[in-house]
């Protein structure tokens, strides 16, 4: 944390950025939101709670005058690779920093874990020291992470100006991030029609998912746009409602970066990165694999086409199974 | 809102004996806009189309629905009617109550409930149509012929002497194709060489002809009229310039243990060699795969023996670029090798061979000098059977759908050849039916039968094997009901014809549609049957479907008409039907760029204002004569700046909501 301040302060003394995008200490003292800090740094914060990813809000940052320095998580670098290769941010206004992640923290799984009236968090190694209206509780934080980082990509940062090493060993046990899409594949249509619906029935249409989708960075959205005639459709009936996000799904499909941003800000807890996730399995099967945001170059399987690439029988196939 | 015409095709009984045609007017007039709806009895004809005018005129009509057969069918017919009444064609849509309706359906009530339904869909679109006026783009006058075989080679001329450039790519070292490996043709039993060789020749020597042998076509962007082809020269390791073809590279070159492709691998070769004597271009050609200076920088004999200085180790291949204003296709076929067919004995039995490789094993210039003698031992076969129809017109996966059609007649021709110069031969045929359509076909079938006396057996072969020397052939004899066993000396299968393997992904690169065996589709069955749907692509002899060579001669001058026809025009209407980008609401993101096959969208820096911003970025634009209205960046775009003029989402929402409701 203290690293990442001083460094944070080294580069910006060099004068590589004028100002820097990074996490700032929201209105409780565990909400971590995005901020730009110019000489002020303080309410800049790097810890457990830092799990919202920042690559997205480079779009309008760089739409300002002079360069900023980012800092970037492993897991949130694909997205900056994403926008770049999609022209929607100028690598030259942008200098990034790269810092280590041990995953991040749930503040709601805190509170799940009956944890109220908390005033204050401190970290110590592995134990969250929780200052609460109802004296001092301990907690250790590998119970309470983020769901996105149970199944993350890995410590790898794919694009980078400079780094902050990693001293931290990984001492998280992961899981295979396809273990969930692969229970819903093996119900019965009808149980998984009924799951999405179920699911899909707590939208309160917030647009929270939308919002923070790093691929999800259209200038005008079709929802918002009433020349498509979509967006009054969406709104129809509850089944309508539901194509929302089967939509989002199909317009991010091939540029999903993985990130699990969707499911994390939902305040419905929808698994709405299930619907991607199924659609990166499906691509990789299809096409081999590909990782989105990778790099800023590799055109995604969807925009690309070789001799080897799937038939559209696919589809009837795939469909009996 | 539009003021609609409805008029509703009887087509004969086509349409009429299955869907309610006055019932689909009847619904038509209740929809919103439309102020007029009738039915006619044949709507394209001229009559049909005078009541269309008329309506156009007396009602005003701002847009025009048919409810008749498929658009590909007279869409352009009804267009060109409405202009003559003073509408925009592109305010005329079909409903096709014909293909999709009126022929699936057996019951009236239900084809008519699904013709109203595609009746209002129709109209609903037509509410939001825009009248669209087509630019013009240029023709360049050359045309390119995929495929130098007898197909590609007429087809070649055929366009050269109406005066136009045209360019042979050959992906063998030379042009000449199946033909000229064949002995003698049905049914009149001209050789092959003597009718193929002098037109290889003339096509060579025509002024307006350039032949890429050795060469393959691996990219073609472009539309009609204006193609941009890309051709892989392959290294020869020769210079032509400088070779004058005289052969004695070929004779000193150490590795002469390679299989020779134009004997069928009956024979060998060099690894410097010239194909056949009469191979047009007559230059050698190395193989890579065998010369020993290429593989590991030892040998280079034939370069110290050539006079001329011609051999060139370092040739590398070469990209030509060129542009075309029409393709042709004439990529032929090849003989399947029956490796799949054990009951046959081919892979095991050295005697049992494909009937490609019998035309090698008859012809003067073969690897035998015409002497018949079976490649196990050399001796001439004294009885030899002959089996149709190997992996044709069979219904499992291993075999062809297909009749191969050529099969019967050089039977045939292979037994009475044999008998020619063999009179004591025995030879047997098994068949499941003789198929000799065509003229003198039949005449030439009965001569084997009933001159030559040639065993014609009904009946198929259920096995091949080896026994004592012999090739023992059993197969039941349907006319007397039996099973036979025959000790052959020799078997010859019929095995089926296949497209060549290169059509497959040639298809793809030119679009145009193939069906599930391969061969290229054409745009009409019967009334455009050399042209494939994709405009200013065309198709000659095999590529589309079995024909012996009089019928592949017929089809590629027939294709080389077309390709006139189509040079002779200075500009091509444009279909208007293209994309736009409202540039209001585009990323710039390039998705759209990386999807458009023609390469029509750009990206510029302009200045966007919105009432919510005003800023310059980035944003996609559409280049309109390029644009060929494939619609793949509509729906690439995530945010809907692409649109498809003629077909925009709009449209298409508007059609599939008065499907629903």
């Amino acid at each position: 944390m203290q690293r990442v301040i001083d460094k944070v302060k080294e580069l910006l003394a060099n004068g590589v950025a004028d100002r820097v995008l990074a996490w700032k200490v929201g209105e409780f003292p565990y909400d971590r939101i995005p901020g730009v800090f110019k000489d002020d740094l303080d309410g800049l914060c790097y810890d457990s709670f830092s799990a919202c990813n920042l690559s997205k809000y480079l779009i309008n940052e760089t739409k300002k005058d002079g360069r900023v320095l980012v800092l970037m998580k492993p897991c949130d670098s694909y997205g900056v690779n994403l926008l770049i290769k999609e022209h929607r941010i100028d690598r030259e206004k942008i200098y990034i920093l790269a810092v280590p992640c041990n995953c991040k923290v749930d503040i709601e799984k805190i509170k799940d874990s009956g944890i109220k009236g908390i005033i204050d968090i401190a970290e110590e190694g592995d134990v969250l020291k929780i200052n609460t209206v109802y004296g001092q509780k301990e907690l250790d934080r590998r119970q309470v992470l983020c769901d996105k980082c149970l199944s993350c990509q890995g410590k790898k940062h794919v694009i980078y100006d400079e780094i902050i090493e990693d001293d931290e060993q990984q001492n998280i046990e992961k899981t295979d991030r396809m273990e969930a899409v692969e229970e819903l594949e093996a119900m019965s249509p009808e149980e998984r029609f009924a799951f999405w619906r179920s699911e899909l029935s707590k939208c309160i249409r917030c647009n929270a998912c939308r919002n923070v989708c790093p691929a999800c960075s259209c200038n005008k959205c079709i929802f918002d746009n009433t020349d498509t005639g979509v967006a009054a459709k969406s709104n129809a009936d509850s089944f309508e409602e539901n194509m929302f996000h089967i939509i989002r799904a199909f317009h991010v499909a091939g540029r999903c970066t993985d990130c699990g941003e969707c499911s994390r800000v939902c305040p419905q807890n929808i698994p709405l990165h299930l619907l991607n996730r199924k659609f990166i399995k499906e691509i990789n099967e299809l096409y081999g694999e590909f990782q989105a945001g990778e790099d800023a170059v590799t055109t995604g399987p969807l925009t690309f086409f070789t001799m080897e690439d799937a038939e559209p029988d696919v589809v009837y196939k795939k469909g009996r199974d | 809102m539009q003021r609609i015409g409805v008029f509703v095709c009887w087509c004969g009984s086509n349409i009429a004996a299955t869907v309610d045609v006055k019932a689909v007017a009847e619904a038509a007039k209740g929809q919103p806009g439309v102020v007029f709806a009738t039915d006619y009895q044949y709507m394209c004809s001229e009559s049909g189309q005078t009541i269309l005018k008329d309506a156009i005129k007396e009602y005003g009509l701002t847009g025009v629905v048919i409810c008749s057969c498929s658009p590909r069918m007279h869409e352009a017919t009804f267009r060109k009617a409405a202009e003559s009444a003073g509408l925009n064609p592109y305010m005329v849509e079909i409903a096709n109550i014909r293909e999709q309706c009126s022929w699936i359906h057996k019951d009236m009530e239900v084809a008519t409930e699904k013709a109203i339904i595609l009746a209002k869909a129709a109209i609903a679109k037509v509410q939001l149509n825009k009248p669209l006026v087509a630019g013009e783009s240029e023709v360049v006058k050359r045309a390119l012929v995929i495929g130098g075989g007898i197909a590609g080679i007429q087809t070649a001329l055929d366009i050269a002497e109406a005066g136009y450039k045209v360019d042979i790519v050959e992906k063998q070292p030379t042009i000449g194709g199946k033909m000229a490996q064949l002995d003698k043709t049905f049914p009149t039993l001209d050789c092959a060489a003597c009718i193929l060789t002098p037109k290889m020749v003339d096509v060579a020597a025509h002024e307006n002809v350039t032949i890429y042998s050795y060469s393959e076509v691996v990219d073609v962007k472009g539309f009609v009229g204006n193609f941009t082809v890309q051709i892989k020269k392959k290294p020869r390791y020769i210079n032509e310039n400088l070779c004058t073809g005289c052969g004695a590279c070929t004779e000193k070159c150490p590795m002469k243990k390679q299989p020779n492709e134009f004997n069928m691998g009956f024979d060998k070769r060099g690894a410097i060699y010239i194909p056949f004597a009469q191979a047009v271009p007559k230059l050698p050609v190395i193989d890579a795969d065998a010369c020993l200076m290429l593989k590991n920088g030892k040998c280079g004999l034939c370069s110290k023996i050539c006079e001329a200085h011609a051999i060139d180790y370092t040739q590398k291949e070469e990209i030509i670029e060129e542009r075309y204003g029409a393709i042709v296709v004439a990529t032929g076929f090849n003989q399947i090798k029956p490796t799949q067919f054990e009951e046959y004995a081919y892979n095991t039995c050295p005697d049992v061979v494909t009937s490609l490789e019998y035309e090698r094993l008859m012809n003067a210039a073969g690897p035998t000098k015409g002497h018949l003698q079976r490649p196990s031992d050399g001796q001439r076969p004294k009885t030899i059977v002959f089996i149709q129809c190997v992996g044709s017109r069979g219904d499992s996966c291993r075999e062809k759908s297909y009749c191969s059609k050529i099969c019967c007649m050089y039977t045939a021709k292979h037994a009475m050849l044999t008998k020619d110069h063999y009179p004591d031969t025995d030879i047997h045929v098994f068949y499941i039916d003789i198929r000799t359509p065509g003229k003198n076909f039949d005449e030439f079938y009965r001569r084997a039968v009933e001159q030559y006396g040639v065993d014609y057996i009904k009946g198929m072969v259920g096995k091949v094997y080896e026994e004592n020397g012999k090739v023992m052939v059993q197969g039941s004899d349907l006319i007397d009901n039996k099973q036979i066993t025959i000790a052959a000396d020799m078997v010859v299968l019929a095995s089926a014809v296949e497209p060549d393997p290169s059509a497959r992904s040639l298809g793809t690169m030119l679009t145009a549609s193939m069906d599930t065996n391969d061969f290229f589709t054409e745009a009409h069955a019967k009334l455009r049957p050399v042209e494939s749907p994709t405009a200013g692509v065309f198709l000659s002899g095999m590529c589309q479907g079995p024909k012996d060579i009089p019928e592949t001669v017929s089809q590629a001058g027939a294709a080389a008409v077309k390709v006139i026809g189509l040079l002779a025009k200075d500009k091509l209407k444009n279909n208007p039907c293209v994309a736009a980008c409202n540039q209001s609401v585009c990323n710039g993101c390039s998705q759209c760029a990386n999807v458009c096959p023609y390469g029509a969208i750009t990206y510029v820096e302009k200045e966007i204002r919105t009432p919510e911003v005003r800023e310059v970025r980035r944003v996609a634009e559409v280049n309109e004569a390029v644009c060929q209205g494939c619609g793949a960046c509509t729906v690439t775009c995530p945010s809907s700046a692409m649109d498809l003029k003629g077909f925009t989402n709009r449209q298409i929402m508007a059609e599939v909501d008065a499907i629903c409701r």
